[in-house]
């Protein structure tokens, strides 16, 4: 697993190094060329060599990029040349092609062949397992997003949940909150239940930090910086929930790109920040740099991540705080090759075990037109459904990941949908048209289709 | 029952026409046997005017009021509100207390406004106690965002000064009248940008009043940031939410349109604001409809032959506080993306479904009272004979004649807080 994680962080280096070529734009910078000293004061977050080497921007720039901090959805620079790093695609093609070659399984094929793409043989769980698992979502416990629907009058489960809730938030307890929101969260109360259960407390210090940051980014500009802005211009301006909050989007990926306290969750990540080196100095470590600060490069779809969080939090360093937590916890586990359960591996094979053991005529009918099921739901769960859900319904799949402390409940849904929709899929004959019957899942309910399928569905 | 429903047009939009195609009714020319005619405001004043008009017969529907203005131009619609709160206040209801400062309490949803040239006097007296203050002026027969701009200084409208040199000719035409209302500069902003809310209802009947709400509406934003700043109050894009306008902008986006869902901003109020406020800006939204129609409905022809769907135009400010802008008497029907398409061919689906009950030939005479099947995405606002038999919850019973009552009959809002009490 290190090994593919290695060679892929390698070729995603030597991607962004060769657009840097193209665009004759450097990552960094000799200290002898830095004609601004703008970044030598004391006081500032520990911001690492790679920022102290850069040029900075020039003041002219620095002020009109302060005012117009609040609107750079308008004022963008030329993005025609950029393209993003990488896509989702890319990164299944890796993944598919990661073999163990000490694993033995024996020549013969079986009926336990596993035919989905993932061919490496992590342990996974099985419906009696997940059923287990996801005990709260069970039929008889009451659950928002299937019991608070208007026919149901709010006596029977509601009322009762809502006043549990505020128990919850007045009592400031992280523990209960995680065990809450496992039957979903009432939308008045799910901003202060997450900052609860993520410990995201707004202290005057958080503030500053944020401040710091914001400051770091009128100083300096990064190449990432122009990433960003094609991802949110290609992504979020588009959407019909999140377009509306273009500029706070551009607010906390520029800041995060730059806040070097990310870097300490590569402790529990089989990923490593990419190292650049200064121009000349390749190998000595004196003068390597990790690009960006944070060690994360964006890919396309990145912004996704956040635009959600910005139905739930209108102050910018409270989302910043809020989304910077949710990555270190669970996003950075959807782009990085581990074996990790909820990393994405785990989860794609999850996904693919499940429709092959309880779906096997639909599988192998897909298999057979030359779409496989992952094709089409790996982009899904890299997004943790950002996008293709309607907000209301993500906001109740991210109160399980947060209830359950995991993600597996995407592949779980991803399996759902494709259970939802096998009736249409058994009639398509192309890729192309089961990529259409799964195109748009925009008035999907998340729940009931979850409880269907692991609880409902005769196996 | 025989025949099929013949229709007529002068609206070229696919999102009427598929709509009369898929019932299987058949089109018509204006000049033969009609029983249905989606007409522009235009013809209506025709078909009802003194001299060309001509009768209705009982098989025979149309899409306007004969006297709609009444409600949908600004002056009119200012003047009819401010007779109903002075009827009120005269009667001594409980509608039309006021606070200490001489504001009604519940009342108070138009922005002060004034019709110019004819009160340009008082129009400057309460200019002068807020100078600083910043106002909208407003033709008031023209629509898409046409003709208006903002003003800070009084220098701007001298024309419309009554004492002016130049006064002669604008009092002369009524085209030419504009009102000035206070400009709301504090809007609720999302994502630092203002919007505003398209609702849309349907009303059978005036008297007795009955009206549905479309539960669809939709926000619409402005693609530049708003500032409150007097160097951008020419900013047509800043200030004005009309796609009419906004669609010029540069930064306008034919995916979303600059859109959301209603539905959107309950879940984006409630989850950042909280759901008691949430609920109580919508209630306040649903109460100044009704108000409106009550304040027009004393005057309205209340022709059988009519029914009408009109575009409710509402401003949130910071203080989650909703202002009537204006009524729209044929809102647009075209489309600026391919949601909006499928949302006003639905919208049109179901005021027919409503308004011709079976989608067969007509008879006015009918009670318009349809079955709750057909309501669609409707759903009742007000109800007023059902208003007038719910007596569980009048503690103080009307006098006859007077149909008030501002709970009206709120068959979906089981939980709702009451706007006003009774004392």
């Amino acid at each position: 697993m290190r090994k593919a994680q290695g060679s892929w962080e390698k070729r995603i280096l030597k991607s962004l190094n060769s657009m840097c070529t193209e665009l004759s734009i450097p990552l960094a910078r000799k200290e002898d060329d830095a004609t601004d000293s703008q970044s030598h004061s004391l006081g500032q977050p520990p911001c690492d060599a790679f920022l102290r080497l850069l040029d900075g921007r020039p003041v002219g720039e620095q002020k009109e990029l302060l005012n117009k901090w609040n609107e750079m959805g308008t004022d963008e620079p030329d993005l025609s040349l950029f393209r993003p790093v990488y896509a989702p695609k890319d990164f299944l093609e890796v993944l598919i092609n990661l073999r163990n070659p000490n694993y033995e399984n024996g020549d013969s094929l079986s009926f336990r062949t596993h035919l989905g793409l993932i061919q490496v043989p992590l342990k996974v769980k099985d419906i009696p397992e997940l059923k287990e698992f996801f005990v709260e979502l069970g039929l008889t416990t009451g659950q928002l997003g299937i019991d608070d629907s208007t026919q149901v009058p709010p006596e029977l489960f509601e009322n009762e949940h809502v006043r549990i809730g505020q128990k919850v938030l007045t009592e400031q307890d992280s523990a209960a909150a995680q065990q809450y929101v496992r039957q979903g969260s009432p939308t008045a109360l799910r901003a202060e239940l997450w900052a609860l259960i993520l410990n995201i407390s707004s202290h005057p210090e958080d503030i500053l930090y944020y401040e710091q940051l914001k400051t770091n980014v009128i100083q300096h500009d990064l190449l990432v910086d122009s990433l960003i802005y094609k991802d949110v211009k290609l992504t979020a301006s588009n959407d019909d929930y999140y377009f509306v909050f273009e500029d706070y989007l551009y607010q906390v990926l520029l800041c995060f790109s730059r806040d070097t306290s990310v870097l300490s969750h590569f402790a529990y990540n089989s990923a490593s920040p990419p190292k650049s080196y200064i121009r000349g100095k390749l190998g000595l470590e004196e003068y390597a740099v990790f690009y960006p600060p944070n060690g994360v490069i964006p890919f396309h779809g990145f912004s996704m991540y956040v635009a959600p969080l910005c139905f739930l939090y209108h102050e910018p360093s409270k989302l910043y705080q809020i989304f910077r937590e949710m990555y270190v916890r669970f996003f950075f586990r959807l782009h990085s090759i581990s074996s990790h359960p909820s990393g994405i591996v785990s989860l794609c094979l999850l996904f693919e075990t499940l429709l092959q053991t309880y779906l096997p005529q639909l599988f192998y009918h897909l298999r057979e037109i030359g779409a496989q099921p992952l094709r089409i739901s790996f982009k899904w769960m890299v997004r943790a459904f950002s996008g293709y859900l309607a907000t209301d319904q993500l906001l109740l799949l991210w109160d399980r990941i947060l209830g359950y402390n995991s993600l597996e409940i995407l592949a779980v849904l991803a399996a759902a949908v494709f259970a939802f929709r096998a009736v249409n899929l058994m009639e398509v004959t192309s890729l192309a048209a089961a990529e259409a019957v799964l195109a748009d899942l925009s008035t999907l309910k998340v729940m009931p289709l979850l409880q269907i399928f692991l609880f409902a569905t005769v196996t | 029952m025989a025949g099929k429903v013949k229709w007529v047009t002068d609206i070229e939009k696919s999102v009427l026409i598929n709509n009369f195609e898929k019932r299987g009714w058949v089109q018509v020319t204006e000049n033969e046997d009609w029983n249905f005619y989606w007409m522009s405001v235009q013809t209506i004043r025709n078909v009802f005017s003194v001299e060309t008009g001509y009768r209705l017969s009982d098989d025979q529907i149309v899409n306007h009021f004969p006297n709609h203005y009444e409600l949908t131009r600004k002056d009119l619609m200012v003047k009819n509100i401010k007779r109903y709160r002075k009827e009120l206040e005269k009667e001594g209801s409980p509608l039309a207390e006021k606070d200490e400062s001489g504001k009604y309490l519940y009342l108070d949803f138009v922005p002060v406004t004034y019709m110019l040239p004819a009160d340009y006097n008082l129009f400057v007296e309460e200019f002068r106690k807020s100078p600083s203050s910043t106002w909208i002026m407003k033709p008031c027969g023209k629509a898409q965002g046409k003709g208006i701009f903002l003003i800070n200084k009084l220098s701007q409208i001298k024309k419309w000064s009554r004492d002016s040199k130049t006064s002669s000719f604008m009092t002369q035409s009524t085209k030419e009248a504009y009102v000035i209302s206070l400009y709301i500069n504090n809007p609720l902003l999302i994502g630092g940008r203002k919007f505003d809310l398209r609702l849309y209802v349907l009303v059978s009947t005036y008297r007795p009043l009955r009206c549905y709400m479309y539960k669809l509406g939709f926000c619409r934003f402005c693609t530049v940031k708003y500032t409150p700043s007097t160097s951008e109050l020419d900013n047509m894009f800043v200030h004005l939410t009309n796609v009419a306008i906004q669609k010029h902008g540069e930064d306008y986006n034919h995916i979303h349109g600059g859109k959301w869902t209603v539905n959107n901003l309950r879940l984006y109020l409630e989850s950042t604001r909280g759901k008691e406020v949430t609920s109580k800006l919508f209630d306040e939204i649903h109460w100044i409809i009704v108000q409106s129609l009550k304040a027009v409905a004393p005057v309205m022809n209340n022709d059988k032959h009519c029914f009408e769907c009109y575009g409710y135009d509402i401003i949130i400010d910071d203080k989650l506080k909703p202002w009537l802008i204006e009524v729209n008497a044929s809102p647009s029907l075209t489309s600026s993306t391919a949601n909006d398409r499928i949302l006003k061919y639905n919208l049109i689906n179901d005021t027919l479904n409503i308004a011709v009950p079976n989608g067969e030939i007509p008879d006015c005479k009918w009670n318009k009272s349809p079955p709750k099947e057909v309501l669609g995405n409707y759903e009742i606002l007000y109800d007023e004979e059902l208003a007038q038999g719910d007596g569980a919850d009048r503690e103080l019973r009307s006098r006859p004649g007077q149909s008030l009552g501002p709970k009206g009959s709120r068959l979906r809002d089981a939980g709702r807080t009451v706007l006003t009490t009774w004392k």
